[in-house]
């Protein structure tokens, strides 16, 4: 098993006629991922079609992602759809009947994503939001939904989650070079305001039989990492080895994620670290420590 | 984006705040007629800076006369102003607000800004103003009102009544108080702003409301769609690497160490920052290069960290994924050329070809150093710049 995504997900790309989506649509069906569909406003009917040696590539086009819906069952969205136009990306996706909904999009202003983020509260039995800003979900070996390089990390036992894009694949490489390999991988995004937090994901990793340890790395910036240790403290079992990205941040500057900052005096990685600590979580100050610190836990 | 004082009370006067008269000058020859105009009496003058604290470092003054001011305003214009957030190095200040005078009943603090636990607008007061907001929250949180500003509701004519009496003010300025917090509302989600702070916002001796301090500051995602935003803007205030970098699609901060580094992704940027320092020594820069790094970016992180003469030593600590290792591998060998670097450097690559990548440097016949985990190569780095 794995959480969210496996090779039966039939997945569309919105902005699937931009230069960064349709490559990583491709990437995608390299890797085994059924990418049904693209929707672009006013390129509906057209396909996207390439050959790269003797690989050829053709994905047909739609104006709106409920067509997708209808035609193919598609369940889940991957979003490249440039800032100005991408909450509302997430909203079609979402109004659509989408159950899973990753935003890849980097630059989404904030109060765009607040009335979004009101929204999908209201509907949150029924969809998740992974990102924005985020480097999407893998199922190693399976379903690849976003930017993350396919070619890293063998299919193991351990779940990853993480803040960072390249902080995720550091993890992925280290579980792997240890022996243990990963199920899914999971980048919640660096923006202020995103749909799944840790929480959300953690308890999917809780529910999988073959995740058996958790990687989770966090940063600076708000509180999340601090609720999810509250939370793993009272309801898992399984062991999670966590990095915090930032120890060194200065207070009050923003480190490239719009959400990485540490104002008034909140978001710090001591205090994260110290939650996690206080909540039985193995903490690494050093990120080259995360694979043998989980192989330690996972024997 | 951050803007000025004079700014954003200009910005804010036209969605409804009350606010003093005052002018803003560059030059102490525009001071003729200003305090005349200003109706005599008391005037405040103040250095206009993007940080705070200006008071308590000696940048605003009051004066009761003409020749006061004047005085006051040659102290201060041009003057380097250290406060707690300017840093040691202080800032210049280059232009002056001069307001006229309030009496002043009673200081309160008000602000609005995002709450990332609940992804809602928060108003935040208190009836304490003037001082750190930050101390306040620290020693006594009790003190701090919140209220919750729901995206389709807005801020509501009840929640104000809440605020008025929590607050203490009389309930007959009540109204005033609420149509200024929908102002705030309003400015905040109009203009796209990332905080608007009144502080302090003043009752008067006529029982009215005066914004008598104001700072705004923006969502650079937003700017787009604000083209009268971004002219406000002013790069005197910002840091001149930071802004190079930046018009090149780098995201990089300076810092006080002597460890240069270039790293792709923010969360691995912010990582190296902390092994370099676990291993002994001090960040320089902050530096992501983004997921498509070429050798024109890479050069041009190198001239930034460069630019900076405290560097010792450079790390570079590239995970390849989609961008592959030995395509790093020549970027980087092809800007220590351009860039004539003579520097320690270390390389750390991982990922996809890395260790074709690895090879590549190695025969370069480049003084450059290579490292398989992040923690090798900060202690090969920190050992290089103490060196």
């Amino acid at each position: 098993m794995s959480i969210l995504i496996d090779k039966n997900t039939k997945v569309i790309v919105q902005g699937i006629t931009g230069k960064t989506g349709w490559f990583h649509a491709k990437q995608s069906l390299d890797y085994g991922t059924q990418v049904v569909a693209g929707v672009t406003p006013g390129k509906g009917g057209t396909f996207m079609e390439e050959t790269v040696g003797d690989k050829k590539y053709k994905v047909p086009v739609f104006n709106t992602v409920k067509e997708t819906v209808e035609k193919f069952g598609a369940t889940a969205t991957v979003i490249f759809v440039p800032p100005p136009a991408a909450a509302d990306a997430i909203l079609e996706a979402a109004f659509a009947g989408i159950k899973l909904i990753v935003t890849i999009t980097e630059g989404i202003p904030v109060n765009d994503m607040i009335s979004v983020k009101a929204e999908l509260q209201k509907r949150s039995a029924e969809c998740l939001v992974i990102g924005p800003n985020c480097p999407g979900v893998v199922t190693i070996g399976e379903c690849r939904m976003g930017i993350q390089p396919g070619s890293i990390g063998k299919r193991g036992k351990i779940g990853i989650l993480s803040r960072s894009g390249t902080l995720t694949y550091e993890a992925v490489d280290q579980v792997t070079r240890v022996g243990l390999g990963a199920t899914t991988c999971v980048g919640i995004g660096g923006d202020p305001i995103h749909g799944a937090n840790f929480i959300d994901i953690l308890k999917r990793f809780k529910d999988d039989d073959e995740t058996k340890g958790i990687v989770m790395i966090g940063e600076i910036g708000g509180s999340e990492e601090e609720e999810a240790a509250e939370w793993i403290q009272k309801n898992l079992k399984k062991p999670v080895v966590s990095f915090i990205a930032g120890a060194t941040a200065p207070k009050g500057k923003r480190m490239g994620h719009a959400g990485a900052i540490i104002s008034g005096g909140k978001g710090t990685a001591q205090a994260k670290m110290a939650a996690l600590k206080k909540a039985g979580v193995r903490v690494v100050d050093n990120p080259s420590h995360i694979g043998q610190a989980m192989l330690e836990l996972v024997k | 984006m951050k803007i000025h004082e004079y700014q954003a009370k200009n910005l804010l006067k036209d969605f409804g705040v009350p606010i003093s008269k005052g002018f803003a000058i560059q030059n102490l020859n525009e001071l003729d007629g200003v305090y005349k105009n200003l109706g005599g009496g008391v005037v405040a003058v103040k250095a206009q800076i993007h940080a705070g604290g200006r008071g308590k470092g000696g940048g605003v003054k009051i004066a009761k006369s003409e020749a006061d001011m004047k005085k006051f305003a040659g102290e201060i214009l041009g003057m380097n102003l250290i406060t707690h957030q300017t840093g040691a190095q202080g800032q210049k200040v280059r232009s002056l607000y001069i307001e006229a005078g309030t009496a002043i009943a009673k200081e309160m603090y008000l602000a609005v800004l995002l709450d990332r636990e609940t992804s809602r607008l928060t108003l935040i007061a208190a009836a304490e103003g003037g001082m750190d907001i930050e101390e306040l929250a620290a020693k006594s949180p009790e003190k701090i009102l919140k209220f919750q500003i729901d995206p389709t509701l807005g801020f509501r004519a009840f929640q104000g009544r809440l605020l008025g009496y929590g607050l203490g003010i009389p309930d007959s300025t009540h109204t005033e108080l609420i149509k200024l917090c929908q102002s705030l509302v309003r400015a905040y989600m109009e203009l796209d702003a990332s905080l608007v702070e009144i502080n302090p916002l003043v009752l008067n001796s006529e029982n009215r409301l005066i914004a008598l301090d104001a700072k705004m500051t923006f969502d650079d995602n937003a700017l787009y769609r604000h083209k009268n935003i971004l002219e406000l803007r002013d790069v005197n205030e910002e840091d001149a690497l930071e802004l190079e970098a930046a018009e090149t699609g780098l995201n990089y901060i300076s810092l006080d160490g002597t460890v240069g580094c270039m790293v792709n992704g923010a969360g691995l940027a912010m990582a190296t920052m902390d092994v370099i320092k676990l291993a002994g020594a001090e960040p320089s820069n902050f530096l992501d290069v983004g997921g498509g790094a070429n050798t024109e970016q890479v050069t041009k992180a190198f001239q930034i960290i460069l630019k900076d003469k405290k560097v010792r030593a450079i790390l570079v600590n590239i995970f390849g994924g989609i961008m592959k290792c030995d395509i790093i591998a020549n970027g980087i060998l092809e800007a220590a050329k351009i860039t004539k670097l003579s520097l320690p450097l270390v390389v750390r690559l991982q990922g996809t070809n890395a260790k074709e990548g690895l090879a590549i440097l190695a025969k370069s016949g480049l003084k450059i150093d290579t490292a398989e985990t992040m923690a090798e190569a900060a202690e090969k780095v920190v050992k290089a710049a103490k060196g």
